[in-house]
C-alpha cells in the first residue's frame, strides 16, 4: 500500500514547493493512473515512493517503510517490493535479454537455481521467451520496454511504478505495453502509471489521480479532463 | 551478502577488467608509473642512506695513551677501551707505527723531519658502532686509566647524523606524497570507468541491490589492477635497478657509489609494492564509487 499524507516537498536548493500538501491513498492490487503537466510533480512522488528524496513534512508509507524516517540501509530493502520501469528502458546494453533479468535477481542476492528457474518464467510472461540471446540493442522499442516490465516484474515487488512507459513507443505499441501491465495487475499486483498520454488513460477505465502545481486536483474515475496535461 | 553472491561477484570484477579494456589499461599504466617512480626513489634512498652510514664509519676517535705507561700496560688499557658498549673496535698503534705514518704524509715538511717516536704516544684507533652517541662515548673514554687525550671529531659525526636525519624525513615526505598524487590519479582512473557504468550502478540501485553488493566487483577489479600494476612495476624497477647498478659499476670515475644489490631488497621491495598496489587498488575503488552510490 501508498500512503500520502499532506506531503510537502521542498527543493531548498532552488526554493522550489514541488508538492503542497499531497494526500492519496492507493490499496494493494489497485491500478491507478497519475497524470499532470510537466512539472506537476509527478516524478517528486515517484522518487518519495523509491526513497530517492524525503519529504520536508507529511508521512509516505510504501509497502510498510515510513520514508520519512527510513534509514539509508533499510531502502534497498524498500525497493525490493517495488519494480520501476521507465520511458527510456535503462537496460544494460552490454548484457543479453536473459542477463539484464537475471542481473535483478543477482542483485538482491538470489541462489543460481532460482534464477534459472524463474528468468524463462518471466521472460515468457511478457512474450519475449524467444529472444534470450539478444542485446537490447537488437530489440524494437515495444520489446525493449518488455524487457524492462520483465526487470521490474522478476523479484516479484508487490508495486510497479511505471514512469512514462509507453512515451517512446507509437501508439499500437504502447496499447500493447499497456494491456501487458493490466495483465500483471490481475496477478495482484499494485499498478501506478504516470503518464501524459490521456488517449491511453480513457481506454481503461481506472483509477486517475491528477496532480497540478503540487497539488492532487482529482481523484477517481472522472474529473482528469478538466486539467490540461 | 550471501555467501552464493561471492562467486559471481568476484567473476563480475574479473570480467569488469576485459569489458572496460581501456580504462583497465590506462588504470594498469597510470599505477606502474607511479609505483615505478615511488619505487625508484625509495631505492635511491635506501642506498643513499647505506652510503652515507659507510661514511659515517670511516669516523674514527683516537685514544692517545699517556706516556708514562709501559708498553705492556699500554696494551692492555685497549680490554678497557672494548668493554665500551658502543665501541666496534680498537686497534692498537704503536708510538713507532704512528711515526712511520707520520713520517709517510709529511716526508716533504723539512719542519717535521727530526720528529722520533719518543715525542709521539701509544694510541688505539676506535670505530664506534653509533656516531650518534660519540659524546657520551668520548666520556667514557675519558675516565680510563692512562688515558691521557682524545681527539674525535663531533663535528662530522654530528654532521652525517644531521644528513641521515634530514634523508629519512625528506624521503619519507617524498613518498607519502608520491604515493597520495598515486591515489589521486587511480581514483580519478577508476572514477572514469565507473562514470562509465553509472547506468549499471543506478539499475543495480533501482532494483535493491545493497551498497556492498555494488561496491565488491569495482573493489575486486580494483585490486587485480592494483596487482597486475604492482607486478608489471616490480619487474621493470628490477630490470632498470640491474641495469643501473652494471652501468655505474663500468664507470671508473662512479665506483666510488657502491649499490646493494637487488636480490638483497627483494622481500622488502616485493611487501612494498603489493602494499602499494593493494592500498592503491582497493582504496581507489573503494573512495571513487562512493558518489556514484547516494541515489
Amino acid at each position: 500500500m501508498i500512503e500520502f499524507t499532506d506531503v510537502v516537498k521542498t527543493y531548498t536548493d532552488v526554493g522550489n514547493d514541488a508538492l503542497r500538501g499531497v494526500s492519496m491513498q492507493i490499496e494493494d492490487g489497485e491500478f491507478v493512473f497519475l497524470v499532470g503537466p510537466s512539472g506537476s510533480g509527478k516524478s517528486t512522488i515517484i522518487k518519495l515512493i523509491t526513497g530517492e528524496l524525503q519529504p520536508t513534512s507529511g508521512t509516505v508509507h510504501v509497502n510498510g517503510y515510513s520514508l520519512e524516517r527510513i534509514r539509508k540501509r533499510e531502502i534497498p530493502y524498500l525497493r525490493r517490493t517495488i519494480g520501476v520501469v521507465f520511458q527510456d528502458f535503462r537496460l544494460i546494453e552490454n548484457k543479453t535479454v536473459y542477463e539484464n533479468v537475471a542481473f535483478a535477481m543477482r542483485a538482491i542476492g538470489a541462489a543460481d537455481n532460482e534464477i534459472h528457474d524463474r528468468v524463462p518464467y518471466i521472460l515468457e510472461l511478457v512474450g519475449l521467451e524467444n529472444k534470450i540471446h539478444r542485446h537490447p540493442n537488437e530489440l524494437s522499442g515495444g520489446e525493449q520496454q518488455r524487457l524492462a516490465i520483465a526487470r521490474a516484474l522478476v523479484n516479484n515487488p508487490s508495486t510497479i511504478i511505471a514512469d512514462e512507459p509507453t512515451g517512446n513507443l507509437d501508439p499500437a505499441r504502447s496499447l500493447e505495453i499497456m494491456e501487458l501491465l493490466q495483465e500483471i495487475n490481475k496477478l495482484g499486483t499494485t499498478l501506478l502509471v504516470v503518464t501524459h498520454q490521456m488517449e491511453l488513460v480513457e481506454q481503461f477505465g481506472n483509477r486517475v489521480i491528477s496532480i497540478d502545481e503540487g497539488l492532487v486536483v482529482s481523484d477517481g474515475m472522472e474529473g482528469y479532463r478538466e486539467y490540461e496535461v | 551478502m550471501k555467501f552464493n553472491n561471492l562467486g559471481y561477484l568476484m567473476k563480475e570484477g574479473f570480467r569488469g577488467i576485459f569489458l572496460h579494456g581501456f580504462m583497465s589499461f590506462a588504470a594498469v599504466c597510470v599505477t606502474v608509473a607511479c609505483l615505478l617512480i615511488v619505487g625508484s626513489f625509495s631505492i635511491l634512498m635506501y642506498n643513499v642512506n647505506i652510503m652515507v652510514e659507510d661514511l659515517n664509519k670511516t669516523n674514527e676517535v683516537l685514544v692517545f695513551i699517556d706516556e708514562t705507561l709501559p708498553d705492556a700496560e699500554a696494551k692492555s688499557v685497549g680490554t678497557k677501551i672494548n668493554q665500551i658498549p658502543n665501541v666496534q673496535n680498537a686497534v692498537f698503534v704503536s708510538r713507532e707505527e704512528a711515526l712511520k705514518a707520520f713520517v709517510a704524509d709529511y716526508q716533504d715538511n723539512e719542519a717535521f723531519s727530526g720528529v722520533q717516536a719518543e715525542d709521539l704516544r701509544h694510541r688505539y684507533v676506535v670505530t664506534l658502532m653509533d656516531n650518534e652517541l660519540i659524546k657520551d662515548t668520548v666520556a667514557q673514554l675519558t675516565g680510563i686509566a692512562g688515558v691521557a687525550k682524545i681527539s674525535a671529531a663531533f663535528e662530522l659525526a654530528e654532521g652525517f647524523t644531521t644528513i641521515q636525519n634530514v634523508l629519512q624525513i625528506a624521503s619519507i615526505a617524498i613518498i607519502i606524497v608520491l604515493l597520495m598524487v598515486s591515489l589521486l590519479i587511480i581514483s580519478n582512473t577508476v572514477k572514469l570507468a565507473m562514470y562509465d557504468r553509472r547506468d549499471e550502478i543506478a539499475v543495480m540501485k533501482m532494483v535493491g541491490a545493497t551498497n556492498g553488493f555494488i561496491r565488491l566487483p569495482f573493489v575486486v577489479e580494483g585490486f587485480t589492477l592494483g596487482m597486475i600494476g604492482a607486478a608489471i612495476a616490480f619487474g621493470l624497477e628490477w630490470l632498470m635497478y640491474d641495469a643501473l647498478v652494471l652501468k655505474i659499476g663500468a664507470e671508473d670515475t662512479l665506483k666510488l657509489f657502491s649499490f646493494v644489490p637487488f636480490t638483497e631488497l627483494l622481500l622488502p621491495m616485493i611487501v612494498t609494492f603489493v602494499a602499494a598496489g593493494l592500498f592503491v587498488g582497493v582504496v581507489g575503488s573503494w573512495t571513487s564509487i562512493r558518489k556514484f552510490l547516494d541515489v
